[in-house]
């Protein structure tokens, strides 16, 4: 049994990860804003086999709000043992480039909120010499484009960080996992067309509790983003900036 | 297309004189959970639990989670749904709004009988928890209603007890319609679960020859394997119908004359009640111009003459495929107002769409349906004449009050086509 401790635990693709965690009879304590979902989440999630579980309602854009958050999760648990990262917003591109407030505002909530919780986080584990961290950064942080690079960048952010944090913690045993989802049907891309690059949560959910399991460091899901992101890095800049992406 | 984010979401906003209707898995055949021209209201992402009771075998679950889903949780815990359709691949709501039968039917009746309550969301904000005791009248308008008084969001549904997930199955090999009717009289004494596939090709005194199924749930234990859903797949759609005169005719001389009939066996539950899911896309072998079922059901006094009536018919066509079964319905009645099951018996084919020609055949079956009295399943159906609807679902106009008004469907409109519907009535009243 692990002891885990889910952040924007509302997010489809953190709801499809908590089922297969409370399937296989982990403990949960789960952080998201809406109190309503959260109680409607822990109890499909007790149905579904999970033997301990807490809800706390948070926004964690409070980043004052983080350390008793932590510390009552610690205690509900007993000690953390993973530690997932699953909120983020998908910022409207177009209504940004006019608004530097909204612009400010997306970053502070997709890569500033996250490397405060990532900070603390970092040293209560590195304290215990245990735990994994993982986050969910997205594909779109491997190169900004035009059509989406506020967002692009805010996991940017998220994933440079995460790597420098994998290298500090490697020597006392803490694992750092940056998960990087390709196109996910959910209710933040409700308003897009769906092709064949689409995934469903469930198969997202799925990779990252093997990812979990074996502490990878970079994963891409579906793995087919990994080929894909890696021609998107290599194009020259100038090529890229030519393409409308 | 309408989402919803969770049970708790108000009715979607849709404009002014347009209609919407709910949508689970679309496995519904024809236009009955489709809405041309109007929207759809999608409830799949409505998946999650609500409460377990494991002592009272009572599930708590919002409408959007599969038979499939539930039963994966409730088996190993030693419960099973009461009554299951052919497929797990549909929706707790799609399967109240259809009031769906079994191979059990002699048994347990249909879904709806199960259903202790649901939460019916109006277009107008109300939400209803409607069950035999209150709300009576929504309880039994939404039960096979087909979506059209409103959403369910979430229901609870008594489950019957299970020893596992094996069944013991016997197939017993039947040379015509007589020993079908003699055999099936006998197997429903004991066992819970009957069913008889057909060749529909064969006539004189071969008519109705077939295989009769016969399962229990086994007390013997059987491992809880997963319920598979499509570890076989039609990979493509086929250029043109790979159902055929040719095909057909070989596939059920083969079927019928297969070994390793009439010894009992132990199998998954899968595999004998749901044998279509392990093909995903099935549907595909029609190729793009798909096909047509045809499910009636027949009263008891009428039913064994106008069997061999429709059977001689279709067999002289050359037409059907080898999906073709029969089932006694049992004398339990169906709770809803458009519950299309009724005692007699219950006969199911599919047929490639071949046009006008499959269109001459339902013109000529349906004589013989309506001369002895029996009426088609409106979630099969995307061709029933509009009269023949009206006067074997009779309480229609009585449904028609209970009719969200921001909810239609293609099937809908097709049957009420031309008509006053609400015949000047007042809408039903809602007492809190």
């Amino acid at each position: 049994m692990n002891r885990i401790l889910v952040i924007g635990a509302t997010s489809a693709i953190a709801e499809a990860t908590e089922r297969l965690l409370a399937a296989r009879g982990d403990a949960l304590y789960l952080v998201a804003r809406n109190e309503q979902t959260l109680a409607a989440i822990a109890a499909d999630l007790t149905v579904r086999g999970a033997p301990r579980i807490a809800t706390e309602s948070l926004d964690a854009n409070d980043l004052s709000a983080h350390e008793a958050m932590l510390e009552r999760a610690e205690s509900f648990l007993g000690a953390i043992d993973i530690a997932l990262i699953a909120y983020g917003t998908l910022p409207d591109q177009k209504r940004c480039e006019s608004s530097v407030e909204l612009t400010v505002r997306e970053l502070h909530t997709n890569a500033i909120s996250v490397v405060a919780l990532l900070t603390r986080l970092a040293n209560r584990m590195e304290q215990r010499r245990a735990g994994t961290i993982a986050v969910i950064s997205s594909v779109a942080g491997d190169r900004g484009r035009g059509s989406n690079y506020v967002y692009g960048s805010a996991k940017a952010l998220a994933t440079a960080f995460l790597s420098g944090l994998r290298q500090r913690l490697r020597p006392c045993g803490v694992a750092v996992v940056t998960i990087k989802p390709g196109f996910v049907d959910t209710p933040m891309t409700a308003a897009f067309r769906k092709g064949v690059l689409w995934a469903k949560p469930a198969r997202i959910g799925r990779g990252i509790v093997r990812a979990l399991e074996r502490k990878r460091s970079t994963v891409y899901l579906p793995w087919f983003w990994r080929p894909i992101m890696f021609v998107v890095r290599a194009l020259p800049e100038s090529v890229f900036m030519r393409l409308p992406l | 297309m309408y989402g919803l984010r969770s049970r708790y979401a108000a009715f979607p906003a849709i404009p002014v004189g347009a209609t919407i209707l709910p949508y689970g898995n679309g496995r519904s055949y024809g236009d009955s959970c489709l809405n041309p021209g109007g929207a759809l209201l999608l409830t799949r992402s409505l998946d999650r639990f609500i409460g377990f009771d494991r002592d009272a075998g009572l599930i708590t679950c919002e409408a959007g989670i599969l038979l499939a889903d539930i039963l994966q949780l409730t088996v190993p815990a030693g419960w099973f749904l009461a009554v299951v359709p052919g497929t797990a691949a549909v929706t707790v709501g799609g399967a109240i709004a259809n009031d769906v039968h079994g191979k059990n039917h002699h048994r347990a009746g249909t879904f709806g009988r199960h259903v202790r309550q649901f939460e019916l969301l109006r277009s107008d904000g109300q939400r209803l928890t409607c069950s035999p005791e209150a709300h009576a009248d929504f309880f039994g308008a939404t039960i096979g209603g087909l979506g059209l008084t409103g959403l369910i969001t979430c229901a609870q549904l008594q489950l019957q007890r299970t020893p596992g997930a094996g069944m013991d199955l016997e197939i017993i090999r039947f040379a015509n319609l007589d020993e079908f009717f003699r055999l099936s009289e006998l197997s429903d004494q004991n066992f819970e679960y009957t069913v008889a596939w057909i060749d529909c090709l064969s006539r004189g005194r071969n008519l109705g020859r077939g295989l009769f199924q016969r399962a229990n749930h086994s007390a013997n234990p059987m491992g809880h394997a997963k319920v598979r859903m499509g570890h076989l797949a039609m990979p493509f759609m086929a250029p043109f119908s790979l159902v055929n005169a040719a095909t057909l005719r070989l596939f059920n001389f083969l079927y019928y004359h297969r070994p390793g009939i009439r010894r009992r066996r132990r199998e998954h539950f899968q595999s004998v009640l749901f044998p279509l899911d392990s093909v995903a896309n099935w549907n595909r072998l029609y190729g793009p111009r798909g096909f047509y079922q045809y499910q009636c059901v027949i009263p008891e006094q009428t039913g064994p003459e106008a069997t061999a009536q429709l059977l001689e018919k279709i067999a002289r066509s050359g037409q059907g495929s080898f999906l073709a079964v029969l089932k006694q319905f049992g004398n339990l009645s169906s709770p809803g107002m458009l519950s299309f099951p009724r005692c007699g018996v219950t006969l199911a084919l599919d047929f490639p769409n071949t046009g006008a020609r499959i269109e001459r055949l339902f013109t000529q079956l349906d004589e013989i349906l309506a001369a002895a009295g029996g009426r088609l399943y409106p979630a099969k159906d995307a061709r029933m004449p509009a009269e023949l609807f009206r006067r074997t679902y009779p309480r229609w106009r009585e449904f028609a009050r209970y009719v969200d008004p921001a909810c239609s469907s293609g099937f809908w409109r097709r049957m009420t086509q031309g008509e006053v519907v609400l015949d000047g009535a007042a809408p039903p009243t809602v007492r809190a």
